[in-house]
């Protein structure tokens, strides 16, 4: 690569070209991809299996068998010496590394799978269960977080009394309340959002304030000589002052509580995406596993890329990164 | 040194000038400051910003403040806007003493202080809609102080879409628009590049002949201060006290070709004097940089001069 083209693909802070940008971001799913690929077609990379086809006369081989190919090799050498049939196979990788392809029939046959028991849920509905349980976790700790947040980071007051005990509580792990909640809650998806709730309510409080008390000193010093009262100082600069902060808070937040769904899926009465991929996991339908947990990030990326997109529709005065 | 210009006494004004001081000092007096101390509690101990500083300006005088850095001439403004409180002494605005911020001393900041999230017409409209008006009238009100800026094409643009001196244009306006008793400026245009601030210099002047306001101006910056100012009160530092409040002898009204008139050099001469005053030897010493000839051997040119 010449000296040029380096300063081009490497300049320090420097945007790169439209379609480079494009091309880079193609390429961060490329990538990966690409690597799980070689590693599952490519036979010499990795693939430290034997998948029996012929189990020959070794006595304990079947057909289909994965063996260790240690185990494979030295079973063939035993034979060889003996003059019997030698067992015929072809490198594979463990039973937990499934190719792209048959994740990727996983992704369909999940949903049009029947569930094996009359009780259990198909695929989609455990994924809307899910969703409810992120969605009221979430909402319930934000009608009560951020308002809380905005007064800790508005008044010195609130602050000194939300925060040391929130600062306390937020290293106190969510999954802890599990048996708790569903000791006061019952086994369905009230301690399920509850957890969702505590996980999210004390970082949320923090996050909240820490932005609040962000915003420009100077437009609250303008405001109060324009005759802004306390009240208007509150309603009229401080929240829409840090609206667009917020926004991006709260996006990086329900992240977070997408972790914490989980754990709350486990504790009780097991249920939803989490309930699904342990139940493959158990009939080892890791292909199925593989799915369900790419359709938690499918469904992430796609919240978080609609939230984005809306950010810039409801607040126009941010669009400084194009002009200034 | 040769060719050094033969300048009056920045002390005299022709009779004209004489005569508009004499009028300008028997008007009401707009803002009074008594006494006035501020101190501030640090931890390497008490460090006095400001110590017992006295001065009026009357209706519709245009007063400059200046001083040196760390002559607290921006905690004598926030004093003003009534940001902070005095440790002593006290701010009588129309005769009438000023606690905590209000409506009646209107404020421009060097940085641009525009809400972002609000078009400049609503920018305009805040401190309106605060004093308890209906959302139609301080609407009318907006146009007519946005259209007094020169800045009707821009009503329904965000604050990042204009350019600084618009900014500032706005924030004028915004401020205006409350028809305060007195506009406090702290540097505002000390952010702008020297073109754009000439520009707004000769705005702001047509504003403040047009309307009846009092303005009180900081600056760091010894032309623009006489070219706006009627009369520039001068603080030295450490601790801010007054120094001299200078009438300037520069004619009214101004023009930017004054800038090289007698009377504005006199003043500036003066202005210099009192701001870099030539420094005891020690000084100078103590704070010099090590200067050694560092040019190559074979090198082209002999000497700069």
């Amino acid at each position: 690569m010449s000296a040029r083209s380096t300063t081009r693909w490497f300049a320090v802070r420097r945007e790169l070209p439209p379609k480079t940008r494009f091309l880079m971001t193609i390429m961060s799913f490329l990538v990966p991809l690409i690597l799980w690929s070689l590693i599952s077609y490519v036979p010499w990379l990795w693939h430290p299996k034997v998948e029996i086809s012929d189990p020959g006369d070794v006595s304990y081989f079947k057909q289909g068998m994965l063996v260790d190919s240690d185990l494979f090799d030295k079973e063939s050498l035993k034979l060889e010496a003996t003059d019997k049939t030698l067992p015929v196979g072809t490198p594979a990788n463990p039973i937990y590394l499934p190719a792209p392809h048959e994740v990727a029939v996983a992704f369909y046959t999940a949903f049009t799978t029947e569930p094996k028991r009359r009780s259990e849920m198909w695929l989609h509905e455990s994924l809307w269960n899910s969703i409810q349980v992120i969605f009221w976790g979430f909402v319930l700790s934000s009608i009560v977080g951020v308002p809380l947040g905005v007064m800790a980071g508005t008044y010195d007051f609130f602050a000194r009394l939300f925060e040391p005990f929130v600062e306390f509580f937020r290293y106190l792990p969510a999954p802890a309340f599990g048996a708790l909640a569903v000791a006061i809650m019952g086994i369905h998806d009230a301690p399920k959002i509850a957890i969702i709730f505590i996980g999210t309510f004390f970082q949320q409080v923090l996050v909240v304030s820490n932005t609040t008390r962000k915003l420009d000193a100077s437009l609250l010093e303008a405001a109060q000589t324009l005759g802004a009262n306390n009240k208007a100082l509150l309603l009229k600069v401080v929240v829409p002052g840090i609206l667009p902060d917020l926004y991006r808070d709260m996006r990086i937040l329900l992240g977070w509580a997408w972790t914490y769904l989980i754990v709350a899926e486990l504790i009780g009465a097991s249920s939803g995406i989490t309930w699904f991929i342990t139940q493959q996991a158990r009939y080892k339908n890791f292909d199925n596993v593989f799915a369900a947990i790419m359709m938690i990030g499918i469904l992430g990326l796609t919240t978080d890329l609609i939230l984005a997109a809306l950010g810039k529709r409801i607040f126009p005065w941010e669009r400084q990164t194009a002009g200034a | 040194m040769k060719h050094m210009l033969e300048l009056p006494s920045y002390l005299d004004q022709d009779d004209e000038v004489r005569d508009r001081f004499t009028r300008l000092k028997q008007r009401p007096i707009a803002l009074e400051v008594k006494s006035l101390g501020k101190t501030f509690d640090t931890p390497g101990g008490v460090v006095t910003a400001l110590k017992d500083i006295n001065f009026k300006t009357f209706k519709r005088e245009f007063v400059c403040v200046i001083g040196p850095s760390g002559c607290g001439k921006s905690t004598l403004i926030r004093i003003l806007a009534g940001l902070e409180s005095p440790t002593s002494g006290e701010v009588l605005l129309d005769g009438a003493a000023v606690h905590g911020p209000g409506p009646d001393r209107g404020m421009v900041f060097q940085g641009y202080t525009l809400f972002p999230w609000l078009t400049v017409k609503r920018n305009v409209m805040f401190g309106l809609l605060q004093a308890g008006h209906s959302r139609e009238s301080a609407e009318e009100d907006a146009r007519q102080w946005i259209d007094l800026v020169g800045l009707t094409k821009f009503v329904d643009s965000y604050p990042h879409q204009l350019s600084g001196g618009m900014k500032q244009r706005v924030a004028i306006a915004r401020a205006l628009a409350n028809q305060p008793r007195i506009l406090l400026m702290d540097e505002p245009f000390g952010a702008l590049d020297a073109q754009t601030r000439l520009k707004m210099q000769s705005y702001l002047m047509d504003i403040w002949k047009n309307i009846d306001i009092t303005v009180l101006f900081i600056t760091h910056d010894l032309d623009e201060a006489i070219y706006l100012a009627d009369r520039i009160l001068v603080l030295k530092a450490h601790p801010g006290e007054v120094q001299e409040l200078i009438e300037v002898s520069v004619p009214q009204p101004r023009s930017p070709d004054q800038l090289l008139s007698p009377e504005f050099l006199a003043t500036k001469k003066r202005l210099e004097e009192l701001i870099h005053p030539p420094e005891e030897g020690d000084d100078i010493n103590s704070d010099h940089m090590n200067m050694v000839r560092m040019v190559p051997v074979d090198h082209e040119v002999e000497s700069v001069f």
